[in-house]
């Protein structure tokens, strides 16, 4: 505590992500925190799904081997871990640690949790909240609604961090505000300081992705090289107390960390760059500057910060029925054509069996699938069928996958490698949730 | 001479609901002179016509060199519920980096 300059880690940039880095970064890069983000807009949905099914699930699934990864690292070198992994189930995931700690033979890890982001009862009190996508309010989704979370701030998660708790865990926070919290905290810096805010933000937005500002979704083989990619470092924060912040990744690790990456991943989900709505402030990156100190060394500046809105966005998981979906290859002469008569008996089919779609749609794999149809494109020589369609009803989802696998033996010539699948959908719509509604608390499991 | 965005700058693309962003960075001066006066929304609108029903809003950030649009509706109803197999439309970046320029 009240250092003049600390060292934020990121340890992952989603639920999905490399371990290793994660490693490396406890072993040698000498952070005073690690800030794991692994809850994307989707993730939660996924785990609440989980955790209705077994009420002990509903964390994030790497929990176990992340921390088998870092944790005797942390603690020998002092580094206390804030985590998202917690997803629908923070106090399992403390509890989950707890146990990983144990079989690790570490002594006794307190972990602090913080709670209050679940605002399923809140949102049942007021149906008529408003939903951001169509202005609707949010009373027609009660009846299928999975979990409603509010993307909670930097100041609780600090309060979780004031009590020396060496893992902080929390479900629905602001990404940037878990990187925030570390500077709060350790800076001693003030919640109505906006100046550092903002520094604090930025940061924790560039950082929020972990490999995405080193080097990752980057690389473009003869036009944007990234040196050793199997082996990309994630991104460190150095921050003083007075705000200054310079962005570095781990020493002989892979990957690239300069302008180019910086100003590509300060863009990254931005809208409006001088109105960016965080729970603790409203940032502003337009007047951002990158310059570099070396290799891999890049000094922020220019960020700037507004203050804070009076509501928290929520989303809202509803169930939304299945999609089901099949594929199935083609390739030489006349290919395009044999998958397109695929596509019209598939449908066809369908039809005829008495299901019909909200959505169904197919794709050309290798011709349309990731950026549509456009006109004028050429004909490739292989050629992946792939339909997909929503439906309310398990049995029509699941009649998708079926009518494609069936063209193996009853469809075009040469059809092969089908496959299909069908998975339960959870959407997500978002509302904005007055703050005083919202009730947020740290409870400390002290792992004896 | 036309000229591609490919060939002036660089790309990354990023997700928030159905909406996608996407920004494009000039390599240089002259490059930013050329996106600045030639990217416009209307071309934009054009090559994403196909997949997205917008309105596409464009921020300009001189001091990055870089431009920022937000594609409304252009992620078949969001990641959890798109059927589509790029359900982040993380590859539209280079859907933007295709776009040909008078140059």
């Amino acid at each position: 505590m009240d250092k003049d300059i600390i060292r934020v880690g990121c340890g992952a940039g989603f639920s999905d992500d490399r371990i290793d880095p994660a490693q490396e970064m406890a072993e040698r890069g000498r952070c005073d925190y690690i800030a794991f983000e692994c809850l994307a807009e989707r993730t939660i949905a996924r785990e609440s799904l989980a955790r209705s099914k077994d009420p002990t699930k509903g964390y994030t699934p790497y929990l176990a081997e992340r921390f088998q990864a870092v944790l005797p690292a942390c603690i020998r070198n002092g580094i206390r871990i804030v985590t998202n992994m917690g997803a629908a189930n923070p106090i399992g995931a403390a509890r989950a640690v707890q146990r990983e700690a144990r079989a690790l033979g570490l002594a006794e890890v307190p972990v602090a949790v913080v709670l209050g982001d679940d605002v399923t009862e809140q949102i049942r009190a007021h149906p008529e909240l408003e939903l951001l996508e169509s202005g609707e309010p949010v009373e027609s989704l009660l009846p299928r609604m999975a979990a409603a979370n509010a993307y909670l701030g930097a100041d609780i998660v600090r309060d979780a961090l004031a009590t020396g708790a060496p893992v902080v865990m929390t479900g629905r926070v602001s990404d940037p505000s878990l990187f925030l919290a570390c500077m709060l905290h350790g800076l001693g810096w003030s919640y109505n300081d906006y100046a550092r805010l903002a520094v604090g933000t930025i940061a924790g937005h560039l950082m929020e992705c972990a490999a995405q500002l080193t080097g990752g979704c980057f690389a473009d083989p003869g036009r944007k090289e990234v040196a050793d990619m199997a082996r990309i470092g994630f991104p460190f924060a150095d921050v003083s107390r007075t705000g200054e912040l310079v962005l570095g990744k781990v020493e002989g690790s892979g990957g690239r960390l300069d302008e180019m990456t910086c100003k590509e991943q300060v863009l990254y989900e931005m809208h409006d760059p001088a109105h960016y709505i965080t729970p603790d402030c409203i940032l502003d990156v337009t007047d951002v500057s990158f310059e570099a100190l070396g290799a891999n060394r890049v000094r922020v500046s220019g960020a700037r910060a507004r203050a804070r809105t009076p509501t928290y966005k929520v989303v809202v998981g509803y169930h939304d029925g299945w999609i089901g979906e099949g594929e199935v290859g083609y390739a030489g002469p006349n290919a395009l054509a044999r998958a397109q008569l695929a596509e019209r008996i598939v449908r066809e089919r369908l039809a005829m069996r008495g299901f019909a779609y909200p959505e169904i749609r197919a794709d050309y794999i290798g011709m349309s699938s990731l950026h549509g149809m456009a006109a004028g494109r050429s004909q490739p020589y292989e050629v992946r069928l792939r339909i997909a369609a929503r439906s309310p009803d398990r049995k029509a989802a699941q009649a998708v996958g079926f009518e494609v696998r069936t063209l193996h033996v009853n469809g075009p010539a040469g059809g092969g490698g089908g496959s299909n699948a069908l998975r339960e959908v959870l959407g997500v719509k978002s509302l904005l949730l007055p703050r005083e509604l919202v009730r947020t608390e740290v409870a400390v499991e002290s792992g004896r | 001479m036309s000229t591609k965005v490919y060939d002036l700058g660089h790309a990354r693309a990023g997700d928030k609901g159905n909406t996608s962003n996407v920004s494009v960075i000039a390599y240089d001066e002259r490059a930013w002179n050329i996106l600045r006066a030639q990217l416009s929304v209307e071309r934009v609108m054009a090559a994403y016509a196909h997949i997205a029903q917008g309105p596409i809003t464009r921020y300009e950030l001189p001091k990055l060199r870089a431009l920022n649009f937000v594609i409304e509706n252009a992620l078949g109803g969001g990641v959890t519920i798109s059927l589509a197999q790029d359900a982040h439309g993380k590859s539209l970046s280079y859907l933007m980096l295709d776009i040909e320029l008078p140059g």
